[in-house]
């Protein structure tokens, strides 16, 4: 057996590392297409619309996300009789999950703006979508980057439960050498510093972006 | 799609599923009493104006913010007894959500203290109020109005993490849902289910949240 000395076990969780990122940067990427889609539902003047995106919201955040990686993985299999790999599941429950974030936070960042913006757009003879893309996603977009990027952290650190469903990525394989060295403390030491290193530059970015970007009324 | 849904396992169950759901309850009470403790403790150090308090509250803050909470479970669980320490599922488990939430509500209660105008006290103490009974009636009340929300997400947050701890064998509902699954391969009935359950009890949170709201921090209404 080969001995996994302090080195060789760094060297393999910054390997992980890797799935991690790309598995934050998909669930980011097609939450954030599907976020936007909901959060229109949410503000259009639509009432079933409006239901619809509400439900969809109030679904992913009041379930646990393990839940939500289980349902994908196990429900969806059994159900459709297709099996998704680990990954595709876990992009599948990582995208819902943080699509409905987002669309909640972009909602609000909209809504912060006051209703005469629209007004003043209806005014000069734009229609809802001239409103929307001309005077307020712009002027949303503002208000939304900070929070959206701090956001991002909370998505990485999701990621992690997709070790549960036998994705590897850090946190599996974090476990995994656990499991042959039983050095548990300093591997989930050493597994938790590398999760801090990528997320606290995040956090850090988002605070100063939420000073810079503050909207003034 | 030819499947047949078949929901008998939940009601055969359903013992099962109560006792998972109140050692998910027990477990979320009891964390979430330690975390806010935990809070007020890291909230007091951060405005102490001493660096050596401050200092070591944000980083334990910035610590358990910046790392997912499956890694603070294992860390405890499997990595305590390194050290000698060793705790059962159950313990390990209200540890670590405790250590967690407490991070998350120092920011919080922070915030909340923070909000409160240095005019306010300086204007309570001028009308002769003692320095408890400014604390007591001119900081607490809208302090506590302006965080109600923000702890209640928070609280809402942590109840959901505590399917986490199905990992580490604490027989919560999520691991209910496990055992129930591992025996009958009803994964959808079952996760379902449990996401129900789940869900129920993030909005009887919010209820409650709501009419506490209404009756308690009325005197803030002014500023919605």
């Amino acid at each position: 057996m080969e001995e996994f000395t302090l080195y060789r076990i760094f060297i393999n969780l910054v390997i992980a590392t890797k799935w991690t990122l790309i598995l934050s940067v998909i669930s980011f990427v097609g939450g954030g297409i599907v976020g936007f889609l909901v959060m229109l539902m949410r503000i259009s003047p639509v009432k079933w619309l409006k239901q619809i995106s509400w439900f969809y919201v109030e679904f992913f955040q009041g379930t646990p996300l393990l839940l939500q990686l289980f349902l994908a993985f196990f429900g969806l299999s059994v159900v459709f009789g297709v099996n998704l790999s680990p990954i595709a599941a876990a992009t599948l429950a990582l995208t819902g999950f943080t699509s409905a974030f987002l669309a909640d936070i972009w909602r609000g960042s909209i809504e912060a703006l006051p209703h005469g913006q629209w007004e003043a757009g209806s005014a000069i003879g734009f229609g809802y979508f001239k409103q929307l893309q001309l005077i307020i996603l712009p002027q949303a977009v503002k208000i939304a980057i900070a929070p959206t990027v701090g956001f991002l952290v909370q998505v990485i650190k999701g990621t992690s439960l997709a070790s549960i469903i036998g994705f590897t990525e850090l946190s599996r394989a974090a476990a995994l050498i656990n499991n042959v060295t039983l050095k548990s403390l300093l591997i989930f030491g050493l597994a938790g510093l590398i999760y801090f290193a990528v997320c606290y530059p995040l956090s850090i970015w988002s605070q100063q972006l939420e000073k810079k970007l503050a909207y003034k009324a | 799609m030819n499947y047949q849904f078949d929901f008998s396992v939940i009601w055969e169950n359903i013992d099962l599923l109560i006792v998972g759901a109140w050692l998910t309850l027990k477990i979320s009470f009891v964390a979430i009493a330690f975390g806010i403790a935990l809070g007020i403790l890291g909230s007091l150090a951060r405005t102490s104006g001493n660096r050596i308090f401050n200092g070591i509250a944000l980083a334990y803050v910035e610590i358990i913010r910046n790392t997912p909470y499956l890694i603070q479970l294992f860390f405890i669980f499997f990595g305590l007894p390194n050290l000698g320490i060793k705790l059962s599922a159950e313990q390990a488990a209200i540890l670590s959500l405790a250590v967690n939430f407490g991070a998350y509500s120092t920011e919080i209660i922070r915030a909340g203290v923070e909000s409160i105008h240095q005019g306010q006290i300086e204007a309570g103490l001028a009308i002769g109020f003692k320095k408890l009974a400014v604390f007591r009636y001119i900081v607490i009340p809208p302090a506590l109005a302006n965080i109600y929300r923000a702890l209640i997400g928070q609280i809402i947050l942590a109840v959901l993490f505590t399917s986490v701890i199905s990992q580490i064998a604490a027989e919560d509902l999520t691991y209910v849902g496990d055992y129930l699954n591992s025996r009958t391969f009803r994964s959808f009935e079952i996760y379902f289910t449990l996401a129900l359950l789940y869900l129920a009890i993030v909005w009887l949170i919010k209820g409650i949240a709501f009419l506490v709201e209404n009756k308690v921090f009325a005197f803030a209404k002014y500023k919605r």
